[in-house]
């Protein structure tokens, strides 16, 4: 029976946003409280996907609506944004990679490998729970607006 | 100062040609993965590359350890640019002949520091 994914196993993904908000956009970003994904479909308009495996498996997703992507990538390259586009695309794939890298060295004991990214675009697309674990949200409120990290993380432990 | 700047990500190409050109390196040549990094090395005439780890094709760990085994290249200073942070990868690239390592997410002060410690 699938069930969720542990805290200990989220924070130091939270802990690596923060941080790279924190260096890379100049923003103070903060979590509110987890959610669990089964029954709480998240509605998003662009998300970046980063699978994790070795000894744990999973993925983790920064997903954001359309607004707050475009105000976030405008001051992560420091030009404005008025699209969804290629740039854009790049450039959220790109923090979800900076953010599971940096969550990576807190999870040591996993000898976890990061994929590339992987980037989702569509309006209101939906983000479900998987079949093995159950995901956790972390809602995030940041200057630019809301967005959401999702942590699936199942380890062999 | 001829920099070849090697990440697959167009928005860490574009966020670091920024911050060389504001340290006054405008001669940067770009690749998005290790064989292509490899490739314009042949050009001949780099003095710095910044390489990032994971990229499709060629990994810059791989192209890392293809320049430092190249008696043409091996000359050339390489500075890891990764989100890659656990010390056995940091031990990895140091010990392949990195000459610096800078993690992201990382202040454009840091990468600034990184290269001036080269050139000295």
């Amino acid at each position: 029976m699938a069930s969720p994914v542990k805290v200990e196993h989220i924070n130091p993904f939270v802990t690596a946003t923060a941080e790279t908000f924190k260096s890379m956009l100049r923003a103070t970003v903060t979590p509110g409280k987890l959610m669990l994904i089964r029954g709480n479909k998240l509605q998003s308009d662009i998300s970046g996907i980063i699978g994790l495996s070795g000894g744990a498996q999973g993925s983790i997703i920064l997903s954001f609506p359309r607004i707050t992507a475009l105000k976030a990538v405008s001051e992560f390259i420091g030009e404005k944004v008025l699209a969804i586009d290629e740039t854009v695309k790049d450039a959220i794939g790109e923090l979800a990679n900076i953010v599971a890298g940096a969550a990576k060295k807190d999870l040591t004991q996993y000898k976890i490998s990061i994929s590339l990214p992987t980037v989702i675009i569509g309006d209101g697309h939906e983000v479900q729970g998987g079949k093995d674990v159950i995901p956790m949200a972390v809602p995030f409120e940041s200057p630019f607006g809301p967005f959401y990290l999702i942590v699936s993380f199942k380890s062999e432990a | 100062m001829k920099i070849l700047l090697v990440d697959d990500s167009t928005t860490m190409r574009r966020i670091q040609k920024n911050t060389l050109e504001k340290l006054g390196h405008t001669d940067v040549t770009e690749a998005g993965d290790g064989a292509e990094a490899i490739a314009k090395l042949a050009a001949g005439g780099f003095e710095l590359v910044l390489m990032d780890w994971n990229m499709p094709n060629m990994t810059g760990i791989e192209a890392l350890k293809k320049i430092k085994a190249d008696p043409a290249l091996k000359s050339i200073p390489v500075i890891m640019v990764t989100s890659e942070s656990e010390k056995t990868r940091i031990m990895e690239a140091i010990s392949s002949g990195a000459a610096n390592y800078v993690v992201k997410p990382f202040q454009p002060d840091t990468l600034a520091e990184k290269i001036a410690s080269i050139k000295k």
